[in-house]
């Protein structure tokens, strides 16, 4: 599977695709895997499991709390795996978002043989550019996975031209210089970003960071192939810790609203 | 005695920052796209600045004039008697603010200038670093933020103090561990954000490249001094050289002079904490596996999945699971042996110094007073008395009184502690 697949079926109804983040093991893993199938069945195309990180020097305070919260609940490499199984059942493609350590502890090899029979679709590695990733790019390769690379406002154009080229499914393009957290403005460096991004690649652009309204999710869905949200979700489950439930209906109705944004741009 | 790199060793990194190429892969940049290019411009501006004889002339009289340096070696003799062979403290604890890591800083601040940023971050654990980066800022005039873990904030209060009589803004970090893994965390939050502007003066030789590189640049000079001073006085080299390993700054500082030095054997001392065979210690190169961490690969305290795990030592500034790339590179080369000291062992060994040549070291640098004297003992039984141990003293005490006085029991009215060493109360 490849997350590509979702873009173009996206682009061919004439909108952008919604991209949804959660970290795995939160609140716990049965309850990610509810809130990741809820999502699914709300709207979202394209599925982005966290994997729990001791050490997330991209994540805002939102995510970090969820993530701590997973691991201080004992969530393990298999679980995410666990995870991306279950949700990929559902036919949506999923990737995993991960800080590189944790796979080069697991393997290289074996995470990537592990994650493509658990159904996923690949890898997004925040701090893994490619011109550092020979291994995972060769490993991805041999079993059809997905690399998702980041693009930056600070990324030069050579740059964005060797890190599109070693991408496959879509571009991540974090549309701030920041950590990952909802935003009550999108950048206005989004768009110059993707401009320069997709003057360099076919491949679908996704833009992240900050995105937490249907009106934003709007707003960028005009330039881009699709809107990834994280730290919203997350704050949705994080404001009901007692209430499941309350969680996943505020998680779903969020999930509603941005996917009617990223169809009314 | 110029701190410029004359030479170049054969344990350099390449281009990209591997140390030992990448087949050994030790190093490396495991960083946010968003921060190559600041990485980028840091490495030219370090490789023109390195190469400028205006700027090393400047660094050069910064360091003598404002920083004090040289620092002095200085023989021991009582240390030297008991042992049985000459003991040699290169004196970092004489140095403005205490610690070696003076030169880093004011060589990274020089640096900031010279690329026109006006704002300076750091991390820091005892707050030593800190302290320097909050001194080298008031100097330069630049604004200054210093993250440190809540812990160490609680651990090191005199130094947060001092920080902020310096001008600097103390941002006390409560995410994981709330240590120093943690600020330095933050603190790369934080350069995301605000890349533009603000320069990272990160504390060690760790971290993405060029930060292992460019801050053994900057403190090199303890070695390169020492190894002078040593020939000049005794024409000699030493048979030894010890330092502590924290992130390993101080230890890269004075090993660089003698890397090419085959006959001189290099030992880095890093905290065995409660031991080695506890899970309370911080011995990331004897007890840590090959990972990726703050940016480069090296060796790290993980578990099975990865994940970092607590160190402890009761030297907040080696208490770090990770350790710089090229130690991790010297380690697997055999070039240095690195080997555990514990707690205890340390306490002890700056009690034993102060008393026999009145020098109250920081906890850390007792680390290699501890391993360092150790190792004297074997070579004064293999070699005699000619034998020389050069230990690199990398700061003073006085930012560890409250940690010594709670150690050892020492201040309370009602317990006359005439004798120190001893049984740690
Ligand atoms: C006096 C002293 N020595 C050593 C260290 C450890 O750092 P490094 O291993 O980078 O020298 C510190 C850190 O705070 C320090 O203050």
């Amino acid at each position: 599977m490849t997350t590509r697949t979702a873009f173009e079926k996206a682009r061919a109804d004439g909108r952008a695709a919604l991209v949804g983040y959660l970290p795995a093991g939160f609140p716990d893993v049965a309850g990610g895997i509810d809130a990741l199938r809820a999502m699914v069945d709300a709207g979202c195309d394209v599925i982005e499991i966290g994997l729990p990180y001791s050490d997330p020097v991209m994540d805002g305070p939102t995510i970090q709390a969820a993530a701590q919260q997973a691991l201080e609940g004992g969530v393990r490499t298999r679980d995410v795996l666990r995870t991306v199984e279950a949700v990929a059942a559902t036919g949506t493609p999923t990737v995993v978002m991960t800080y590189w350590n944790p796979v080069e502890r697991y393997g290289v090899e074996r995470f990537a043989a592990d994650l493509a029979s658990a159904g996923g679709a690949g890898l997004i590695t925040p701090d893994l550019t490619p011109d550092f990733a020979p291994e995972w790019i060769a490993a991805a390769d041999r079993h059809d996975l997905d690399k998702v690379f980041l693009v930056a406002p600070s990324s030069t154009d050579e740059r964005i031209a060797m890190t599109t080229a070693a991408c496959r499914g879509f571009v991540y393009a974090t549309a701030v210089m920041g950590v990952t957290g909802a935003r009550t403005t999108t950048s206005d460096l989004a768009e110059p970003l993707v401009a320069r991004t997709r003057a360099a690649t076919d491949l679908p652009i996704g833009v992240g960071l900050g995105v937490s309204t249907g009106d934003q999710a709007a707003e960028l869905a005009r330039y881009a192939d699709g809107v990834i949200v994280g730290s919203a979700f997350v704050r949705c489950l994080l404001d009901h810790p007692g209430d499941r439930a309350a969680g996943l209906r505020a998680l779903g109705a969020l999930v509603e609203d941005l996917a009617a944004g990223v169809r009314r741009a | 005695m110029s701190t410029r790199p004359e030479n170049t060793t054969s344990y350099d990194a390449d281009a990209h920052g591997w140390f030992g190429g990448p087949e050994a892969g030790w190093g490396g940049r495991f960083m946010p796209e968003a921060l190559i290019a600041a990485l980028d411009e840091l490495d030219e501006a370090w490789r023109e600045a390195m190469a400028d004889p205006a700027f090393v002339g400047e660094f050069d009289t910064i360091l003598r004039e404002y920083a004090g340096l040289p620092s002095p070696l200085f023989l021991a003799e009582r240390l030297s008697e008991q042992v049985g062979c000459r003991v040699l403290l290169k004196r970092e604890d004489l140095n403005h603010t205490g610690a070696h890591k003076i030169r880093n800083v004011l060589g990274q601040a020089l640096l900031t200038r010279r690329m026109g940023k006006t704002r300076v971050i750091a991390e820091t654990g005892a707050g030593q670093h800190g302290v320097a980066s909050a001194t080298a800022a008031a100097y330069f005039g630049l604004d200054c933020t210093v993250y440190m873990g809540a812990v160490d904030t609680r651990r090191q209060a005199l130094n947060v103090a001092r920080m902020h009589l310096l001008g600097a803004k103390v941002v006390p970090v409560e995410s994981g561990s709330a240590t120093l893994k943690d600020a330095i965390n933050e603190a790369l939050r934080d350069w995301v954000a605000s890349v533009d502007h603000t320069a990272y003066l990160f504390g060690t030789a760790a971290g993405p490249h060029p930060f292992p590189s460019l801050v053994r640049d900057f403190t090199r000079g303890i070695g390169d001094e020492a190894r002078a001073q040593c020939l000049e006085r005794f024409s000699r080299l030493p048979d030894a050289v010890a330092a502590c390993v924290g992130g390993g700054s101080n230890a890269i500082g004075m090993f660089t002079a003698f890397l090419d030095d085959a006959d001189v054997a290099l030992y880095g001392f890093e905290p065995g904490g409660e031991g080695v065979d506890t899970p309370r210690h911080a011995a990331t190169i004897h007890a840590g596996q090959r990972g990726v961490l703050h940016g480069a690969r090296t060796y790290v305290l993980q578990d099975e999945d990865g994940q970092t795990v607590e160190s402890h030592s009761i030297s907040a500034g080696l208490d770090y699971p990770g350790v710089g790339p090229q130690h991790a590179h010297l380690a697997a080369t055999g070039r240095a042996a690195y080997l555990p000291v514990t707690d205890d062992e340390a306490m002890q060994a700056l009690a034993m110094l102060a008393r026999t040549e009145g020098i109250i070291a920081a906890i850390e640098s007792a680390h290699a007073v501890a391993g360092g004297l150790r190792v004297a003992e074997r070579l004064a039984a293999e070699k005699g008395p000619e034998a020389t141990v050069l230990i690199n003293l990398s700061g003073r005490g006085d930012k560890d009184m409250g940690t010594v006085v709670d150690y050892f029991g020492l201040g309370d009215p009602d317990r006359v502690t005439a004798e120190p060493v001893g049984d740690p109360s």
